[in-house]
């Protein structure tokens, strides 16, 4: 089992009691239970599939009960990218997605990185950067609905990588997505659940 | 241990070159206590001796206190030999940096697939393109760095931008087209919406001030006061033009009494002078920015007020050892804001930009404003430009950091001249030398092409988008 750094262990006990507290008020579990923790600590692939369970949840209740239920009441603040420059506009789902990965980044007591990815990127920053995350993002094409595991060395470091699929979780996603002028040629027309690319964590072993 | 002493002692007075080594022994120590002495008193003349190399133009005004940058003792992560200096960096730019919305913090490099591009240029690290000292490899704005630093991770930009394609590497940050930190005035949205601005903009003016919302510190508005209402102590000779000048200022209008600023009713809290901390107690952030310029960097670290003779812009010899504090510009008790705009900078500035003002169209604007003949807001002085009014959170304030806005100068092109400039024109004047000496009396004589690139780029994508739509 590889271990894991201190801050890592913080980070993923305080994920266990988030995610098993709920669980002890639950008939037929007692608080024991629910609130002991594995014996020997958590996989890094735990801790990422973790983190990116709370990430990916956050991410989607922005999308689906903001972003779009502002666009349905025809509000007059709309998500939009140059929101910072613009009245009545908040950020859309992948900037808000990114500034929360700055945030992490800004941390040093984290942990960990994540990050977007796409073969299709809109953001020229979200396109693969090393040839792991290349090799991750066509199994998750070829692979509809498996996540992709590996392990690759960055300047004298070696990381655990997790890249999970990114999709269309609400209507704003594709049809914005489909709609932006970044889009290439070769951009596919997205609809409901289609996977526009990976969501990448990447833990330091 | 004496008799010994004693005898060496004597010995050394009977040799025929005792002169010479007294002598030497007496340079050496001369020279240990000058070095010496040096190194550990608070800054002053005596830490010249320890200046490694001329200092940038932006510290040279702080640079006999080492330790504003040198001192690890203040380094938030406690004493460090390699991250010292990256610490004071931060103190003082840290906040500006965040404010100009930083294009490339250092948190954009933390992604561990940066570890490659880090290894040829540690963008994490100020010091990487800003050394001090090494006035040999010093470009403008503190670089240096070799100009073309934007190619070691941007070479392929061509890709996405066509436009770019066959531009010289060192082209980059050029007026008008980009800069490493500060792109609020240059990001390609901000360009397309001002694309089609004409030169001079119909509604020219500068937004008004909100001097009362934007006060800060415990101190509201009150009542105005009467001239009979003046509460120095009643042993103080006060002139009566001074409280003339004082019953006629808005610190009259909104209850600001004499001791408000000089202490107590008693005499023994009375205070002839008046210091900055007074001032900042309601204009904090006035204050706080004047102490981030070169006006007031010195007494932000604790030195004495900077004065004209150490400038090393030309300056009027007559005002050579002015104390450039809050009075220098709003001399009491009047603290006339239109002298402060305008006259109180000429007053030291010799400079060529300086002198060319009062001929400029823009001083005859001011003039214009000042007799009533044009409206309130048309004027351009000099604080127009250099000391900008920011809209805060409680209101326009006026940026009394007259450098903010030269950090590049395209910042001044977004919070000032767009005022009543077009944006095209705007970065075009500020990209010509020539209309910079003139104080802008001479139109621009080259157009920068950025706002007309970033337009074509938008005109593209939508053209694309359009034809997508419309296939079957």
């Amino acid at each position: 089992m590889m271990k894991l750094n201190r801050n890592q262990q913080l980070a993923a006990a305080a994920l266990s009691v988030c995610t098993l507290l709920p669980l002890a008020a639950l008939p037929g579990c007692t608080s024991s239970e629910a609130s002991s923790t594995p014996s020997g600590g958590i996989t890094p692939q735990q801790f990422a599939d973790g983190v990116h369970a709370v990430m990916m949840a956050d991410r989607t209740v922005y999308a689906t009960h903001v972003v779009t239920n502002l666009q349905k009441q025809d509000a007059p603040v709309k998500a939009f990218e140059y929101w910072e420059d613009t009245e009545n506009s908040i950020p859309l789902p992948a900037q808000m997605f990114r500034m929360g990965a700055e945030l992490v980044d800004e941390n040093p007591e984290a942990g960990f990185t994540y990050a977007l990815r796409s073969k299709w990127p809109l953001n020229e920053q979200h396109q693969a950067k090393t040839e792991l995350e290349q090799t991750a993002l066509d199994y998750l094409s070829d692979n509809p609905g498996e996540n992709f595991y590996g392990e690759e060395e960055l300047g004298d470091q070696k990381y655990f990588v997790a890249v999970y699929p990114d999709r269309a979780v609400a209507e704003a996603c594709w049809s914005c997505h489909n709609e932006h002028p970044n889009r290439g040629d070769d951009y596919p027309e997205f609809g409901k659940d289609d996977v526009m690319g990976g969501v990448l964590v990447r833990v330091p072993l | 241990m004496s008799i010994q002493i004693r005898s060496i002692w004597n010995a050394f007075r009977q040799s025929p070159h005792a002169p010479k080594w007294l002598t030497w022994a007496a340079i050496n120590l001369s020279i240990a206590v000058y070095f010496g002495f040096g190194l550990v008193a608070p800054a002053s003349i005596s830490s010249t001796a320890w200046l490694p190399g001329e200092t940038t133009h932006g510290h040279y005004q702080i640079e006999l206190d080492c330790n504003a940058c040198h001192d690890p003792g203040r380094s938030a992560d406690g004493p460090s030999g390699s991250d010292v200096m990256q610490d004071a960096c931060i103190r003082c730019h840290g906040e500006q940096l965040d404010l100009a919305k930083d294009t490339h913090p250092a948190k954009k490099f933390r992604d561990p697939t940066n570890a490659e591009r880090l290894a040829v240029l540690d963008a994490q690290n100020c010091l990487s393109c800003h050394q001090e000292h090494v006035p040999e490899q010093t470009l403008t704005m503190g670089l240096t760095m070799p100009a073309d630093y934007c190619w070691h991770c941007h070479q392929e930009v061509a890709d996405s931008r066509p436009s770019h394609r066959d531009m010289a590497y060192d082209s980059c940050a050029t007026a008008g087209c980009h800069n490493y930190h500060d792109n609020r005035a240059l990001y390609e949205k901000y360009l397309d919406d001002h694309h089609g601005q004409p030169d001079h903009l119909e509604l020219a003016s500068l937004p008004r001030r909100s001097t009362a919302a934007s006060l800060s510190g415990v101190f509201r508005p009150d009542r105005p006061l009467g001239i009979d209402e003046a509460d120095h102590p009643p042993a103080e000779a006060v002139d009566q033009r001074v409280l003339d000048d004082w019953a006629t200022t808005a610190h009259a209008l909104a209850g600001v009494n004499c001791t408000h600023c000089h202490g107590g009713k008693d005499d023994s809290q009375w205070s002839e002078t008046v210091a900055m901390e007074s001032c900042q107690r309601c204009h904090a952030d006035q204050v706080a920015s004047f102490q981030t310029g070169k006006h007031g960097m010195r007494l932000a670290v604790g030195m004495p007020a900077m004065t004209p003779d150490q400038a090393r812009l030309p300056m009027h010899a007559g005002q050579a050892h002015a104390k450039l504090d809050c009075n220098a510009c709003h001399p009491g008790h009047r603290f006339d804001t239109q002298f402060a705009a305008a006259e109180a900078c000429l007053q030291c500035h010799a400079d060529d930009h300086s002198l060319a003002y009062r001929d400029s169209s823009h001083a005859t604007l001011w003039q214009d404003e000042l007799a009533g003949s044009g409206a309130v807001g048309s004027g351009v002085s000099c604080a127009t430009c250099h000391l900008p009014r920011i809209d805060g959170e409680t209101g326009i304030w006026v940026n009394h950091d007259q450098n903010a806005s030269l950090r590049p100068n395209e910042t001044m092109a977004r919070q000032v001249c767009t005022h009543c400039h077009g944006l095209e024109y705007s970065l075009s004047a500020l990209a010509d030398p020539r209309s910079i000496t003139s104080c802008f009396g001479d139109a621009p004589t080259e157009r920068i092409e950025s706002v007309q690139m970033a337009h074509q780029w938008f005109e593209q994508r939508r053209a694309k988008r359009e034809a997508r739509l419309q296939k079957p």
